[in-house]
């Protein structure tokens, strides 16, 4: 481990280490980023896989010397994939689906976070460690039952049902409320004498300031929205109102032979996976700082 | 102080969210130990005016239903394959890249991309890896076409005309129990690499410096300094990884499809939360939230037991 503490402890230069321990060190320097490189090598060719094999033809992918490179670039399959795929409406729908249940649920959570962190009320702490505590019981349980509610509410086949069960989260009400409270009661009572009312004073100054935690929720929800798979499945009947991950697992992509099209099924995948890259690229500490506080994906 | 004229106000923000949480978080979690106690209950029997009665019925079928015991079996084998590998890997990739100056804030990015990804579509490129082309397969009149990317890599080291057929007809189930473990591995590493390097740069460098003043050997300021500091890291992704293990179902979904297994032994590989998924799509509910306490109940003990092991190890 070449710490900054060696340095530290060997300012002249390298010449004051014995030679054994120099060579030892460069070779636990090789060592570990020959381990480093290969490990990431794993971690990427999963996805370098998934885009070369979309581009490659159906005989091309089946050769039994695999093309590390496309030999005939093939983006005719991402137009069959999102044809057979029906990823245009599900798309669409995801994107609605993700945009309504987050802005709804960010005015929940903002109202809710505040009522926790500013406002007196009898129960407070008992409420929301009740609140807490449902978080250890997994989804499965709520499902059973949220089934059946959903198919007395008369909301199957529908968006409604696609949103509203999910609108309210304990680990976002948790995220947004710690922020809270780290904003100075000072402001808050500075605001009360110049006569600012509670509302004004959430939207105007405890809002603004919690910015990057309201920005850490959309993403960690939108993501949600495209990553659901089992709840659409289950309540909804028509193809044309599942979400995107729905489509993906569900299509039938073969050939004439009736063998799965694997590249057309790796242009599907690669469209779907596309978006999230994206969010990857330009929203990634937003998403780690959510991350690393919750172990929750999605 | 609590000024009760107030009050009210304070219910309004809440509003929204309480109406919500009561019909679809409260709610639920009543009627589900409702009809986990109600014997063979079954919404679309109780629609048509059936009745049941009180009593442990559900949960006796449900463990001797070898169909449970079966997703019992993989998801505890799944959980004590994966948790212990994608923790100690993240533990050694996190000290290694805790280790590095050039290329660290690079390698970073790309062991945390598998992070954003959704779990199903990755799942179908690792079912497109492991997947050998051809018809007939593991029959006299075999007619191979390809074996696959990870077939082709691995026969460098074990010659040309051996290759697994890791999750088709005919496939072990070693075979199909070895792409589930690589791939949730893979998808649990980053977040816990991200967890370990965020406590390895919040160790203090004295340590390390009092530790080479020793000249410590490297191996002891592991087990001795980096370790013990690390160890409430460490006991989180323990138990966030059970907990996530144990509701493993749609990296299953990703690889093998919901026949959750190879096309000739569909629900070979189902697990707890994919049994209370049939359950309930067989219209069995009382089954269904039978497995789903059992599973709460499992979730539970395992978080006390980490807990408990932590309090005894964790250091400070």
């Amino acid at each position: 481990m070449t710490t900054i503490a060696e340095k530290k402890l060997a300012p002249s230069g390298s010449n004051k280490l014995s030679t054994s321990s120099r060579i030892r060190r460069t070779i636990m320097g090789i060592i570990t980023y020959a381990f480093l490189l290969l490990m990431a090598l794993i971690v990427i060719f999963p996805f370098y896989w998934m885009i070369i094999s979309s581009l490659k033809t159906l005989e091309e992918y089946k050769l039994n010397v695999p093309t590390f490179w496309p030999r005939l670039i093939q983006l005719k399959n991402y137009a069959d994939a999102f044809q057979a795929a029906n990823l245009g409406r599900l798309f669409l729908n995801t994107a609605y689906v993700g945009i309504v249940s987050t802005i709804l649920s960010l005015i929940i959570t903002i109202l809710t976070a505040f009522a926790f962190a500013r406002l007196e009320f009898k129960g407070k702490n008992a409420l929301f460690g009740f609140l807490l505590a449902t978080m250890m019981i997994p989804g499965e349980l709520f499902t059973i039952t949220n089934y059946q509610t959903v198919n007395a509410f008369n909301w199957m086949d529908t968006y409604t049902v696609l949103i509203v069960p999910f609108l309210v989260s304990v680990f976002y009400i948790y995220l947004l409320r710690q922020n809270f409270l780290q904003i100075p009661n000072e402001l808050y009572l500075a605001a009360k004498v110049d006569g600012t009312s509670d509302f004004k004073y959430l939207w105007k100054v405890m809002v603004p300031l919690a910015l990057p935690t309201l920005i850490s929720i959309t993403i960690l929800k939108m993501m949600g929205a495209w990553n659901s798979y089992v709840w659409p499945r289950l309540v909804t009947k028509s193809e044309d109102m599942r979400l995107i991950t729905n489509g993906l697992r569900g299509a039938s992509m073969k050939d004439a032979t009736g063998e799965t099209h694997f590249p057309m099924q790796m242009a599907a995948v690669t469209m779907v996976s596309f978006p999230l890259f994206m969010v990857f690229v330009f929203l990634r500490k937003y998403i780690m700082s959510g991350v690393s506080r919750s172990g929750i994906k999605g | 102080m609590v000024d009760s004229k107030h009050q009210w106000k304070a219910w309004l923000y809440l509003a929204p969210a309480l109406v919500l949480l009561l019909v679809f978080t409260v709610w639920p979690i009543i009627n589900t130990v409702r009809l986990a106690f109600l014997e063979g209950y079954s919404g679309m029997k109780a629609a048509g005016g059936a009745t049941f009665t009180f009593g442990l019925e559900n949960f006796e079928k449900v463990i001797t239903y070898k169909k449970f015991t079966l997703t019992l079996k993989n998801t505890l084998l799944l959980c004590v394959l994966t948790v212990p590998i994608s923790t100690f890997l993240a533990l050694l990739i996190a000290v290694a890249l805790n280790s590095i100056k050039p290329l660290q804030k690079t390698l970073q990015t790309i062991f945390f991309l598998p992070y954003v990804t959704n779990s199903i579509a990755i799942g179908m490129v690792f079912a497109a890896m492991f997947n050998v082309v051809g018809s007939a397969l593991g029959t006299p009149n075999e007619n191979l076409t390809s074996v696959g990317i990870v077939n082709n890599i691995l026969q460098i080291f074990t010659g040309k005309d051996h290759y697994v057929s890791w999750i088709n007809s005919n496939s072990p189930e070693w075979a199909n129990m070895f792409v589930m473990t690589v791939y949730i591995v893979w998808n649990a590493l980053p977040f816990k690499i991200l967890v370990l390097l965020g406590g390895l740069q919040a160790i203090n460098k004295q340590y390390y410096d009092a530790a080479k003043i020793d000249s410590t050997p490297r191996w002891r300021v592991f087990t001795r300094i980096t370790v013990p500091l690390l160890s409430p890291m460490l006991a989180y992704v323990i138990i966030t990884g059970f907990i996530g293990g144990f509701k493993e179902y749609t990296s299953i979904v990703g690889v093998f499809g919901d026949k959750m297994g190879p096309p000739d032994a569909p629900g070979r590989l189902n697990t707890m939360v994919g049994f209370i998924y049939d359950s309930l799509a067989q219209n069995r509910e009382g089954l269904a939230s039978a497995a789903a306490i059992i599973l709460f109940g499992i979730i539970l003990v395992v978080t006390f037991i980490n807990l408990w092991v932590s309090k005894k190890r964790v250091h400070y």
